[in-house]
């Protein structure tokens, strides 16, 4: 009996070793690649973020030092950028969510089968042009002499003076996320059973009460995990606002990190910035998981 | 053997063709170049390489810290030459990123104006590193339908008149045509050099911009992000190359340029040899070529900037009528004395003063201003 129970015994840890064998094999590499390139380049970052440069040669000088901290902690520029930027990936996430809810919810339980696969190629036909063709298109829309103030002079009204400032890089930034926002929202909609609806109904719930009780509470982790996408795109990004912003106080994160790397050539200071948007994301994607956004992925 | 299997056999035929047909040409290597746009063009660099068998890979930068973090890229080895302007060269030759060159290899540099031959932003202990090439000034561009009467100062861009319709380069080194306007407006400051300014002095210029800011429509980055601001009405006053100006007149805009009465500041720019190139033999071929009178015509001719070889001007005149004049490649020494060329602003103030504003405080402030 004992012997038997050895051997099945045996059995098991052979099979879970096969078992671990096999997740192995299959994510060795990926794990491997992992580590090697994204964990490697976080610590690079990290690391360099503590030297500093010599102003005149440009020279990296491997000695520790806070400085580049207490740089970003003191010069109220660099708190004006991050709260700029933050503000305006919050507004970007808002903007989407608002246009996106509505049309995700058409799509998945209004639209037909057909209309449905229409609306989803409309939704992914922009992610197959260029992004920066896409963003020179909207300069185009927004110039002085652009479509935008002609449609506007047609129908009477006075020009909008809006290229190249902030407002032209949220309204740039909110249509090319869009398409981050739609996806999850229509997929946590989709999840909603029928039978929930009509209970609703057959409470005495009217579409309002319908809405706000049950499928918005439902639907809330795909806007969180949609949102995810559009406030870390709108965060990281910065070259929107090299091309529709530009005037004076249109800088974001990237373009102050843009600048010390290619401008001040101060990899360090650049680093040190750029902890910044992570920090960020790390608490957003905390508040995010208490949300629920990681089931609605 | 099936249809497919023959296919691939005649894809690999025609690849092996293609290289065996190449190496029967003289093979030169590649030259990575960092330039300013406009500056290696097929007019001249195509008979460069098809004369050489050098091969030419372009990088445009948009400004000359780009260019110095370019040169220092990947251990300083991943660019053969670069076309640094003055306010870069400096520290490429401190931060040892550029070797020496010997000007007896490039036959045309006889020909350069005496002022071009050693000029102290490329010769450094009479040690040369690097060729010059052109200069020119940064001129003030305007709109002639909107911006009336025609301008004759800098002001201008200080005006509130164009709030919201004036553009300047988003570049550091533009705080020195503000020091420039106030030098010449402003005498009680003291500025006497553009590039060294003391605290008081830099404190100043400083609040100029500071004013002139609301007034920006944008800090332009490429010259063709200036051409679309004027092109398209955002933009009808503004700091420029004369690059934009020719481009512009070119697509038939309704724009002029000129050297305001403050004068202007201006560049002159060097092809400087990476410390680290494997190809130094291609390097001294080009440095030759490019100093020849007819490529230095051509390049002056496409971007509207004056050549360093002194027997450019026949050839220039006879590619484009009056170009020699237009561009001032034959003017007196008084306009050149109105130009007040790029240099690295550093702390020594060249009066025995050393608390002069260097580069590194430029920028910190250049990044303060633009918010």
């Amino acid at each position: 009996m004992a012997a038997s129970l050895d051997a099945a015994q045996g059995l098991i840890s052979r099979r879970r070793a096969r078992r671990f064998g096999g997740a192995l094999a299959l994510l060795g590499t990926p794990i491997g690649f992992f580590l090697a390139v994204y964990l490697a380049a976080l610590a690079a970052l990290f690391v360099s973020a503590f030297w500093t440069v010599n102003s005149f040669t440009g020279e990296l000088q491997h000695v520790w030092t806070w400085s580049n901290f207490t740089t970003l902690w003191h010069g109220s520029i660099y708190r004006t950028v991050a709260l700029r930027t933050i503000g305006i990936a919050a507004a970007v996430t808002i903007t989407d969510a608002l246009l996106a809810f509505p049309f995700a919810y058409f799509m998945a339980r209004v639209a037909g089968p057909r209309v449905r696969a229409a609306l989803f190629v409309l939704t992914l036909l922009p992610l197959w042009a260029s992004y920066l063709a896409r963003v020179y298109a909207w300069r185009l829309i927004l110039d002085h002499d652009g479509l935008l103030n002609w449609s506007l002079q047609k129908v009477g009204l006075p020009a909008a003076n809006i290229a190249y400032t902030n407002t032209a890089v949220w309204i740039v930034f909110s249509y090319i996320w869009l398409p981050f926002m739609i996806l999850p929202v229509y997929a946590a909609l989709e999840r909603i059973p029928h039978s929930y609806l009509e209970a609703s109904r057959d409470l005495g719930a009217r579409g309002g009460r319908t809405l706000r009780s049950v499928i918005l509470p439902l639907a809330l982790p795909g806007v969180v995990a949609g949102s995810i996408f559009t406030f870390s795109l709108t965060l990281g990004d910065y070259i929107t606002p090299l091309l529709v912003g530009g005037g004076g106080g249109t800088q974001f994160i990237g373009n102050v990190v843009y600048d010390s790397v290619n401008i001040s050539s101060n990899l360090p200071f650049a680093a040190a910035y750029a902890t910044v948007p992570l920090v960020v994301m790390g608490a957003y994607l905390l508040t995010a998981r208490r949300l629920g956004a990681f089931e609605a992925l | 053997m099936t249809k497919v299997t023959w296919a691939l056999c005649a894809i690999v035929a025609v690849a092996l063709a293609f290289p065996a047909a190449g190496v029967t040409k003289q093979t030169g290597g590649t030259l990575n170049m960092i330039a300013w746009e406009g500056y290696l063009q097929p007019q001249w660099v195509t008979p460069f390489q098809k004369q050489t068998g050098c091969t030419i890979k372009p990088k445009y930068a948009g400004s000359s810290d780009e260019m110095v973090t370019l040169m220092r890229s990947g251990g300083g080895s991943q660019y053969d030459m670069v076309s640094a302007s003055g306010d870069a060269s400096l520290r490429l030759i401190y931060g040892h990123d550029v070797q020496t060159v010997d000007p007896s290899k490039v036959p045309d540099f006889k020909n350069f104006g005496k002022a071009f031959q050693s000029p102290p932003n490329n010769t450094v202990g009479g040690k040369h590193y690097g060729i010059s090439l052109q200069w020119g000034p940064n001129t003030l561009l305007y709109n002639t339908k909107k911006v009336t009467p025609a301008p004759t100062s800098w002001s201008v861009i200080y005006s509130p008149k164009y709030k919201g319709k004036i553009t300047v380069p988003d570049n550091p080194i533009q705080i020195a045509d503000a020091a420039l306007y106030l030098m010449k407006t402003k005498p009680s400051l003291g500025i006497k050099d553009s590039y060294e300014l003391n605290p008081a002095q830099f404190t100043a210029t400083i609040n100029l911009l500071k004013q002139q800011k609301p007034l920006i429509k944008k800090y332009w980055a490429l010259a063709s992000d200036e051409i679309d601001l004027f092109k398209n009405g955002d933009a009808t006053v503004g700091a420029a190359w004369p690059y934009q100006t020719n481009t512009l007149i070119a697509a038939k805009a309704p724009v002029k340029d000129l050297v305001p009465k403050e004068g202007a500041t201006g560049w002159l720019d060097t092809w400087m040899v990476s410390a680290h190139t494997k190809n130094l033999a291609c390097a001294y071929k080009w440095l030759a070529y490019v100093s020849t009178p007819k490529v230095q015509a051509e390049q002056a001719i496409y971007f509207g900037e004056t050549p360093v070889n002194s027997k450019a001007c026949p050839i220039m005149d006879k590619l484009s009528k009056g170009s020699c004049e237009q561009y001032h490649a034959n003017a007196p020494l008084k306009y050149f004395k109105q130009i007040y060329f790029w240099k690295t602003p550093i702390a020594d103030c060249g009066n025995g003063q050393k608390n002069c504003m260097d580069y590194t405080k430029w920028q910190q402030a250049w990044t303060q201003l633009k918010g």
